[in-house]
């Protein structure tokens, strides 16, 4: 799995679902993000969790300080936690059945090379 | 309908019945598999998912301080830069875990105002102080072993974000506990002044650490609803015992005692007895009786509201920045048309 | 690539670089002179990490408490080094050096003395530190003492990050609000009068000539940093007189005695113990 198919997670909207809610929002809570780190060169980056900065500068120091600590990463992105577009979960049926049952785009589906070198 | 969804956005959940939506959760808890932000839960296991985290998360914060205490005052600087890596970790840690919890759509201020009001519990063993050198080597051989052995099995939680958290820390936290031993072991085998430093810290927090695992199987009521949702893996007396077996040898080869008489083991058992533990002062305790709980919460809020006005500034800087740059782009449209 | 999944990014490892126990197992022995300047820089690190480790659990939020952690375990890591480096000259370790000297036989200038304050105070003081370190340290990796250029090469990419961690903050704190600005404003009046001491040469200088990096040519490039950043945050430097020097000499400011009295005091409850 690499980050192009890692959903990033984080449904935190500005309505709390949480039956505990209730309290007011602090006045100057810092926006979410979420950081992904390339772990080394040659791999793609890779989601490792979210934090709160006040802009995309500070989030991206933020990053560093907070998931790269002993040498995890080679890069960092971050995104705001707001930006991110996910497939509906619910529609997770709908969206992902197509792509089973294919086997013919596997190799391992067409057996009659077996043996035959370099194919 | 859409098929990309803001993930704020409201689920088609809706078009399932309360029935259908249970069932299929049920069936994701049965499978062993995880569940994840978006799906739909029960509001109780919502409910639990968020108490739980947000505790632990709180733990790790209030859990800075007992050590955090000793930084200035490390004995070596070799010691100093260990504490303050591992201290820090704890910031690290509770950040994680509200970030985990914060998924469940609590925002990370509402869990502070829980906490810095007194609604919200922490573990209760941050309650006791740090008195001496040595208390840095009991808190991480003992605390951090006792968290450890809460922890590894949380890795499996069947909450998705809660157990890759875990997966995190745990990996942050084996020198955690290993630190803690080596400051007693050296202790152990330095003048007779430390020595006695290092019992005395390991009589204090044996007791305590024991508690950690939570009160007896009998009397802790939301144990088994978390065993059946898959969020807690064993019992608190399972973990207890567990520990304890890890322990015994480990004290023996730091050449300390632990203060319990009626420590042996059972052959029958397989496992080592040990005595029964002090839980009028452990729920005296959690109720705000500790040593130190005033202290702790107070010095949360101090930074916490000390910090108001430079987290303040930072999100007017932001918007400020943005209103700029908007600023400058209207201004630079005209001229632009005018080159043409 | 089936393994590289989610905790790909939790791979961790120590990396390479150069420690205080490596250059003590290296079996260098520092000069003389070498080691006095040695010790100038790491009592400077050392007193400037003690100050900033106070700041871990009181941070303005619990980013910046890592932050904050970071910095000073960078600046201790160099203290470590500078330390253990200068103690070859003596027979010292770097626990002896910390720990077992008195107020006047500390070496660092009087600005990493100057207490905490609030976080504007501290912006201010690691904004003037990290930009004169940077400095500092870029010149001392073409030192001709190879252990000094060594350590230099370390800390120079690691003060990069504190300088620029530090304009962030300045640059907020001076734009942001009018409390942060005037907050800001007064943390700079409170460090700027123990600039000059940085910038003062001194005969062991003199005697260093191509091994230690002569302090008045950081003034230039250090102050040049300092107003453009100042500018670029919407801040004044600050119309404050300089205060006497003296800390090179061993002559300090008041807080110094409480910063060692708790530092030193649990080492010094147990002389010869090893912990």
């Amino acid at each position: 799995m690499t980050s192009e198919n890692t959903p990033a997670q984080a449904p935190v909207g500005q309505q709390s679902e949480s039956a505990t809610g209730g309290a007011p929002a602090g006045r100057h809570q810092w926006p979410m993000w979420e950081v992904f780190v390339r772990p080394s060169r040659g791999l793609s980056h890779v989601h490792a969790g979210s934090l709160h900065a006040p802009d995309a500068q500070m989030a991206l120091r933020n990053g560093r300080d907070l998931y790269t600590r002993r040498n995890e990463g080679v890069s960092v992105w971050v995104v705001p936690t707001a930006e991110v577009s996910a497939s509906d979960p619910d529609r997770r049926d709908a969206f992902f059945e197509s792509a089973k049952g294919k086997e013919y785009r596997h190799a391992t589906y067409y057996t009659k090379s077996e043996g035959v070198k370099h194919l | 309908m859409t098929t990309t969804h803001d993930p704020r956005a409201a689920s088609s959940a809706d078009e399932l019945t309360a029935e259908q939506l249970q069932e299929r959760f049920d069936a994701l808890i049965a499978a062993d598999q995880r569940i994840e932000p978006t799906d739909w839960m029960p509001e109780d296991y919502r409910r639990t998912l968020v108490r739980q985290m947000s505790q632990h998360a709180h733990s790790e914060i209030i859990g800075m301080q007992p050590e955090g205490n000793w930084i200035t005052r490390a004995p070596s600087l070799k010691r100093k830069a260990i504490l303050m890596a591992k201290v820090q970790d704890e910031a690290g840690h509770g950040l994680y875990l509200y970030s985990a919890a914060e998924t469940l759509g609590t925002p990370r201020d509402e869990m502070f105002e829980q906490l810095m009001s007194g609604r919200a519990k922490y573990s209760s063993i941050f309650n006791y102080p740090a008195r001496s050198w040595a208390d840095m080597g009991a808190i991480g051989w003992l605390v951090d072993g006792a968290a450890i052995c809460n922890q590894v099995p949380l890795c499996r939680a069947s909450y998705g974000p809660y157990g890759r958290s875990m997966v995190r820390i745990c990996k942050e936290e084996s020198f955690h506990q290993r630190q803690g031993w080596e400051i007693l072991y050296t202790l152990s085998h330095g003048t007779p002044k430390q020595k006695q430093m290092a019992q005395d810290a390991v009589n204090r927090f044996y007791g305590p650490a024991l508690q950690m695992f939570g009160p007896p199987d009998d009397q802790s009521p939301n144990s088994q609803q978390s065993m059946d949702w898959k969020i807690k893996r064993f019992s608190n007396d399972e973990l207890r015992q567990r520990f304890v077996d890890m322990i015994v040898p480990q004290a023996e080869a730091l050449g300390l005692t632990l203060p319990d008489p009626d420590l042996a083991w059972n052959e029958e058992r397989g496992h080592y007895d040990y005595g029964e533990l002090d839980w009028d002062e452990f729920f005296g305790v959690i109720k705000g009786h500790g040593p130190c709980n005033q202290q702790r919460l107070q010095h949360r809020i101090d930074a916490h509201e000390n910090g108001e006005w430079v987290r303040e500034a930072a999100a007017e800087y932001a918007r400020k920045m943005q209103e700029r740059a908007a600023r400058a782009d209207t201004d630079t449209a005209p001229a632009g048309s005018e080159q043409r | 690539m089936g393994s590289v999944g989610q905790d790909s990014a939790t791979i961790i490892s120590a990396g390479s670089a150069l420690t205080a126990e490596k250059l003590l197992d290296s079996g260098v022995t520092a000069p003389e002179r070498t080691a006095e300047y040695a010790l100038r820089l790491g009592d400077d690190a050392l007193i400037l990490a003690q100050r900033l480790s106070w700041w871990i659990s009181r941070a303005p939020e619990i980013e910046e408490d890592i932050a904050l952690g970071n910095i000073a375990l960078d600046t201790l890591g160099h203290a470590r080094m500078l330390l253990t480096y200068a103690g070859t000259a003596w027979d010292r370790s770097e626990d002896d050096l910390a720990y077992f000297r008195t107020e006047e036989e500390f070496r660092c200038a009087q600005i990493v003395e100057v207490d905490n304050g609030d976080f504007g105070r501290t912006v201010a003081k690691n904004l003037i530190m990290s930009a004169y370190f940077y400095e500092l340290y870029s010149r001392l990796v073409d030192s001709a003492d190879e252990t000094l250029a060594a350590i230099a090469a370390k800390a120079v990419k690691e003060v990069d990050y504190h300088l620029d961690h530090a304009v962030q903050w300045t640059l907020r704190l001076g734009i942001g609000t009018e409390e942060s600005a005037g907050r800001m404003r007064a943390g700079l009046r409170d460090v700027w009068p123990y600039l000059d001491e940085l910038f003062e040469d001194e005969p062991l200088h003199d005697d260093l000539e191509g091994i230690a990096v002569r302090p008045s040519t950081l003034r230039a490039p250090v102050m040049e940093r300092l107003e453009v950043v100042l500018a670029e945050a919407e801040l004044e430097v600050p119309e404050v007189k300089q205060a006497r020097t003296g800390g090179r000499r061993g002559e300090h400011r008041e807080a110094l005695g409480f910063l060692l009295a708790e530092m030193q005091s649990l080492a010094r409850q147990h002389p010869g113990a090893t912990w």
